[in-house]
């Protein structure tokens, strides 16, 4: 890291280098465009790998952060800033060809705060509709927008910024051409998985391009959240990505606590636990039993479900809820679990076994299914570390990127179990790695099941909890890949920027450069294998 | 009285709640008389109506999982007639809308529900559909599904449990079962 800093001042000698628990560089408009090349072409650690991207609105400037790990090794972090004063015409430079996640974290900002980006490819809005006035995010925005239920036309038009002979020139051009065959799936299809839309430009049927539309879901959370105190947000976590519920909640308490200094008893971490283990199986089923369903297969699907069920009952006992357990508070979980707790799930663990063979029995061996997935739709490491697809679906590429491993956070360095990797990248390494990844949860469990200590499972924190004024990050693995989070304090008992890094969003944003050369009938089953779930790309 | 005669086997009249509301609709219906002919052809009709309801499957977020659910191994919708879940709003009679609508989904479950043949019913499934839920400062939420379309039946719940989708789904078929089909407009 020292070297990476000596590189950086002497390229840059007016960057401004900040040393705090991550490496904090803030570079201005125009020095930003060598200081991300630095970051990403370099011979000491190349940072390739682009976890968090998202705007800022600060002290009336509009700003761009970026949180950067090295897929060689992901403990090592880095952030950049950079900011513009100008709020009639914000641009700044794109970086959508060094990483290519930033392509669709870009047009998100463009969105929110109508930063626009120079020389990116595809400068559209990406949630809210073209007519949409305003920009939500912006500290300054009142909403004047109407509800309308008149269907609006999809705009074909995208524009386009180059800068030249300092000077910004916008060039029109569209996203498909006037003699492609561009068929619509969704946003009400069954295999989308929830309301996005994609416009599929087909040659026979082979997909030629793939454009995602999404924003059918898109509910505002941020600039909720804007207006809450922290133990009123908790709840928003929970419905972003409704499959692993218990972890998104586990990664903004344990962002606040860690803020505020706020200690967990050991109990709460055992319990936080196991109920994250248990959401990251019931979330695995559900993937499976949908991708199966979308493949065709009717009964994986009962199966699928039935087994979750019993989960949901020890969720139901213990947290109250089903699906939205709202378990994790700040200092804690909510109540203490039930006397039998320990045996329902030791119970369950066995149960869980025999079923996975069952799984394997019925559909894993089927020669039509093997068929359809084998060789089918294939990631590249490389891609997958560009495009930032992480979880079960970036390791099923080989990359290396389980959180709970390279940088752990509660008991996940007390506790032994392998990352799941395949080195194939096709639909059927993505979907065997996440019934692995079953059998690796069932074993977290079962070491930490038995040796839950005595003693409280909260600490009550003040009622009115204010964070020291900074900046924030926290990530943890969510069943889709790396959940994050991004939390801006001003001193205030409401936060001043709470940005989610939605594993879903790059999962959707990589199907394009995924599907190109498939045919039609496997892009289902790619989406299927991605397993992305749509409210937590929309936020 | 004509409303309790409505059977929904199995559970008694007095267990259902909002029975003011069926009574006052059934009231309603038959403020002009009835034909006595033409009722017991309603009945039969009915019957049938009422114990194959298709339900569209129309899920934006979190309540869908849990109308998946309903519809897998444990819970089981079929055993009511709610039988086949349809994607295709042509042929479904029942849109459960099961979600947060937000503005940019509006006009979509708005074409989507005039798309629906007659007769065609709503249910509001979760505080998101009823109210905006806890979506409902956002500048990009619809503060309730009713704004766009009518809505039959609510059934409140962050997201509900199946058996409190199953209850809203009897009650969606008891209303069924006051209705007149023939000579009557629903609505």
């Amino acid at each position: 890291m020292e070297k990476i800093k000596e590189l950086i001042s002497n390229k840059l000698p007016n960057a401004i280098i900040e040393e705090g628990k991550y490496l904090t560089i803030t570079a201005t408009k125009e020095d930003f465009r060598t200081l991300a090349e630095i970051v990403r072409q370099n011979d000491v650690l190349c940072f390739d790998y682009l976890a968090h991207i998202c705007g800022v609105d600060k002290d009336g400037k509009l700003g761009v952060v970026y949180f950067l790990s090295s897929s060689a090794d992901m403990s090592k972090n880095i952030v950049l800033h950079t900011s513009t004063d100008d709020r009639e015409h914000p641009e700044l430079f794109t970086v959508s060809d060094l990483w290519d996640t930033a392509n669709i974290n870009e047009r998100e900002i463009y969105d929110f705060f109508g930063i626009r980006f120079i020389n990116h490819p595809d400068m559209r809005r990406f949630f809210l509709s073209k007519e949409w006035k305003g920009f939500p995010l912006r500290k300054d925005y009142a909403d004047e927008n109407p509800l309308s239920l008149e269907s609006v036309e999809i705009d074909d038009h995208l524009s386009r910024l180059t800068f030249e002979n300092n000077e910004v020139i916008e060039a029109e051009e569209k996203v498909f051409e006037d003699e492609d065959y561009v068929v619509n799936i969704g946003p009400q299809h069954p295999a989308t998985h929830g309301v996005l839309h994609y416009r599929v430009s087909l040659d026979g049927e082979i997909i030629k391009k793939v454009d995602p539309h999404c924003g059918y879901i898109h509910r505002g959370i941020e600039k909720l959240s804007e207006g809450l105190a922290y133990p009123q947000i908790l709840h928003f976590t929970d419905r972003l990505d409704y499959l692993s519920s218990h972890i998104n909640r586990h990664a903004l308490c344990m962002c606040i606590e860690k803020a505020g200094e706020i200690e967990v008893p050991l109990r709460a971490e055992y319990i936080r636990m196991i109920m994250d283990e248990l959401t990251r199986i019931a979330s695995h089923l559900l993937g499976w039993s949908c991708m199966c369903m979308d493949m065709g297969a009717l009964t994986a699907f009962i199966y699928g479900m039935r087994d979750r069920e019993k989960i949901l009952d020890i969720f139901e006992e213990n947290c109250g809820g089903r699906l939205i357990t709202n378990y994790n508070v700040i200092g804690g979980v909510m109540q203490d679990i039930r006397q039998d707790f320990q045996k329902q799930v030791s119970e369950y663990i066995k149960y869980q076994r025999e079923k996975l063979k069952e799984y394997h029995a019925i559909y894993t061996g089927n020669v039509i299914a093997r068929g359809r997935m084998e060789g089918v739709g294939i990631f590249s490491k490389e891609q997958a570390i560009s495009f930032g697809v992480t979880g079960p679906a970036g390791r099923a590429s080989g990359f290396h990127c389980d959180i709970r491993k390279v940088a752990p956070y509660s008991l996940y360095d007390k506790v032994k179990f392998n990352e799941v990797l395949r080195t194939e990248g096709d639909t059927f390494a993505r979907y065997i790695v996440r019934l692995d990844e079953i059998e690796e949860s069932l074993n977290i469990i079962e070491q930490l099941i038995d040796g839950i200590p005595d003693g409280d499972f909260r600490n009550k924190p003040k009622p009115i909890i204010k964070l020291p004024a900074g900046e924030y990050f926290q990530r943890v693995e969510t069943a889709r890949g790396e959940f994050g989070v991004y939390l801006v304090s001003d001193g205030e008992k409401t936060p001043s920027r709470l940005h989610f890094r939605s594993p879903s969003m790059t999962l959707v944003s990589a199907m394009d450069t995924i599907s190109r050369g498939e045919k039609i009938a496997d892009f289902i089953a790619i989406g299927g294998s991605m397993d992305y779930v749509v409210p937590d790309i929309d936020r | 009285m004509e409303v309790k005669k409505i059977d929904i086997k199995g559970i008694k009249y007095d267990e259902f709640k909002d029975n003011e509301y069926l009574e006052q609709y059934a009231e309603e219906l038959r403020k002009n008389g009835t034909n006595i002919v033409v009722t017991s052809l309603d009945k039969i009709i009915n019957w049938g109506r009422s114990n194959s309801m298709w339900p569209f499957t129309f899920a934006t977020s979190c309540c869908g999982i849990e109308f998946m659910s309903v519809g897998a191994a444990r819970y089981d919708f079929a055993r009511f007639g709610f039988e086949v879940t349809r994607n295709s709003p042509r042929q479904a009679d029942v849109i459960i809308v099961a979600g947060t609508i937000v503005n940019k989904m509006a006009p979509v479950l708005k074409r989507l529900y005039d798309q629906m043949a007659e007769p065609k019913y709503v249910i509001a499934m979760g505080s998101c559909a009823i109210s905006g839920g806890p979506f409902c400062n956002s500048y990009h939420v619809v503060k309730g599904v009713n704004e766009i379309i009518p809505v039959d039946v609510y059934i409140p719940g962050c997201p509900p449990k199946p058996e409190a989708l199953l209850y809203g789904m009897m009650q969606l078929q008891r209303k069924m079962k006051l209705e007149r089909f023939i000579f009557n407009k629903k609505r």
